[in-house]
């Protein structure tokens, strides 16, 4: 299960603040791709477009040929996409395993769903919290089930917003490493992150957005010396070297 | 996993089931044992009041939405009967029949109340719903059809008086029984799952494809359908419909505290709840001329309730007898008895020198 998604002209308002301007991305097909830029860039605001948490002023968003421009969540999450935030959003007066069985179940019996919830729960690694409530988790393990309970629903395409953000070095590998896997079989990934090291270690492609536009796309080792992307991150000192 | 808070656990299922056996057991039969109206008086309000806590509660508590005008579909079920049994002439036990019809209208009328209402969240919710309430008693105080502030008389059964409170008592019983049945239903079902989704975080629970509005209003149709039917029951019971006590300002006030009482979206909460309040404040009022003192008393209680158990009483006192707490209560018990029996307490020999 794997799809294409991408947005096409994608511009957004807040006010007289251009969030977004004329923004393209692809995230092609059983691929990772990186979406870096600077803090306020619009990177969060995409993800809330694509997702159908905000609604865009122009532009469309497609899942392979299929428009999904301005649908709610709840249908953008049914046709196979999968979200998380950036401030992990769990549900903290259910327990863990209640979390995992929150996502719609997608035709499976209550003990198939049930069985796929421990599974997932023991491949991110929090499978002995299952019956703790939500609330008490770390935040590092918070990032691991909302990690764990979007994949409940198998979607083809994930999108991670700073799955390494505060999360200690070791656990960073961990979710590396999980998300090798479930790129491996095929399912496609759209992570935005500021951890570099990670981002270009992990992204097939990375994309990089400044003020709500699209500066540079392409590979990691192409991005890396891109003097637009030094530019938009360190300012004007790519100019004075 | 030391500190780790966990949900309770499911060794609790057969004493709450124990639990719940005994306590209809008693309810069932206290008007065959007490057979003095004002205390089967006493028992029909209270399992009204018991089904309207927990109706309320699948939706507020499960949801998070707290209405404060359930208080609409309790006066539109009360009205809906009393209007009806007249219309249809309708008198004795067959006037019963119109509770599941009343029950109903009332469900119609949250229809559009939850389409407008379901929309906003939070404060503003609370002040929509207190805003259609107002809107309801205005409207009883001025339609034709309630009679207006003049208010309409219910026909009385010819039953005899020694035990004329029982078939109400008993079909409260059958609704409060229903409603608390159909509230553990709810809580362990999936749909369950996804009110309590919505209450912790509602975006997040749309993001994974919970569809928030019909799962919200189904609940609210539910829970005003089960108000609405204790509303025409009470109505019935009290013989009269007037609109200042048909749509009551405090009637919301109290089932709420009820249910934070006892503990907010549990199932026992609002039964607790129910069974300690609405029994402490008939008994203030029936001591006092006037309902102030116990009104007063209510306000410093609901302060109380959520200044220092906001989760209710069953949730802190479950999380405070943790295992380690129940041991030693256990061992102290133990240490007590085998101390007792050791050295029987000698009792003090008459004339001993002190």
């Amino acid at each position: 299960m794997t799809a294409t998604l991408r947005a096409e002209g994608v511009s957004k308002s807040f006010g007289g603040l251009q969030a977004l301007a004329d923004c393209s991305l692809t995230a092609q097909a059983g691929r990772i791709t990186g979406l870096i830029g600077p803090n306020g860039s619009g990177k969060t605001t995409l993800f809330n477009a694509i997702t159908g948490y905000e609604r865009i002023d122009s532009g469309q968003v497609y899942l392979d040929e299929q428009r999904i421009t301005g649908a709610s969540p709840q249908r953008v999450f049914s046709l196979g996409v999968g979200r998380t935030f950036q401030l992990t959003r769990i549900f903290p007066r259910l327990t863990v395993l209640e979390n995992m069985l929150v996502p719609a179940n997608r035709g499976r019996s209550t003990r198939e769903h049930r069985e796929r919830a421990m599974d997932l729960l023991a491949f991110t690694g929090i499978a002995s919290h299952a019956r703790a409530l939500a609330g008490t988790l770390s935040y590092g393990q918070r990032k691991l089930l909302e990690l764990a309970y979007v994949l409940v629903a198998d979607p083809a395409v994930v999108l991670l917003d700073e799955p390494a953000g505060g999360v200690n070095p070791s656990l960073i590998h961990h979710i590396t490493d999980r998300i090798r896997e479930l790129n491996a079989a095929g399912r496609t990934f759209l992570i935005v992150e500021h951890n570099m090291e990670f981002v270009m270690g992990l992204c097939h492609q990375v994309t990089v957005l400044d003020s709500g536009s699209v500066v540079a796309s392409g590979p990691p080792e192409v991005i890396r010396t891109d003097p637009r992307v030094l530019d938009a991150y360190l300012g004007t000192e790519a100019d004075d070297a | 996993m030391a500190g780790t808070r966990h949900a309770p656990r499911l060794r609790s299922r057969t004493f709450s089931g124990l639990g719940a056996a005994v306590l209809i057991a008693v309810i069932a039969v206290f008007p065959l044992v007490f057979t003095n109206p004002t205390a089967t008086n006493f028992g029909v309000i209270t399992l009204i009041f018991l089904a309207v806590a927990s109706a309320w509660n699948i939706f507020s508590g499960f949801s998070g939405y707290l209405s404060l005008g359930h208080a609409v579909f309790y006066g539109t079920g009360a009205y809906f009967l009393a209007v009806a049994a007249k219309d249809w002439h309708l008198t004795g036990s067959a006037v019963f029949w119109l509770l599941p019809l009343a029950g109903a209208v009332a469900a119609l009328i949250a229809v559009p109340l939850g389409l407008v209402a379901l929309r906003v969240r939070r404060h503003t919710f609370v002040v929509i719903t207190i805003a259609f309430f107002f809107i309801a008693q205005l409207s009883a105080s001025n339609l034709a059809v309630t009679g207006g502030s003049s208010g309409l008389l219910l026909p009385v059964p010819n039953w005899t008086s020694a035990t004329f409170n029982n078939p109400f008592y008993y079909v409260a019983l059958i609704i409060a029984a229903g409603t608390v049945a159909l509230s553990v239903l709810i809580r362990r079902s999936r749909f369950g799952l996804q009110l309590r989704a919505i209450r912790d975080d509602e975006d997040r629970a749309a993001g994974l494809g919970v569809r928030a509005m019909p799962v919200k209003l189904t609940a609210l149709v539910l829970s005003a359908f089960i108000t609405g039917m204790a509303g025409a029951l009470w109505v019935y019971f009290i013989g009269e419909a007037f609109p200042q006590f048909v749509f009551d300002p405090l009637f919301d006030l109290a089932v709420v505290l009820m249910a934070f009482f006892g503990g907010l979206g549990t199932v026992a909460g609002p039964v607790l709840g129910a069974l300690i309040l609405e029994p402490a404040q008939m008994y203030l009022n029936l001591q006092q001329s006037n309902g102030y003192e116990s009104e007063i008393l209510f306000g410093a209680l609901f302060l109380v309730v959520i200044l220092f158990l906001p989760r209710g009483v069953l949730p802190t006192a479950g999380e405070w007898l943790t295992p380690g707490r129940m041991r030693r209560l256990r061992d102290g018990w133990l240490a007590w008895r085998a101390r007792r029996t050791a050295h029987p307490p000698v009792p003090p020999a008459e004339g001993t020198p002190s």
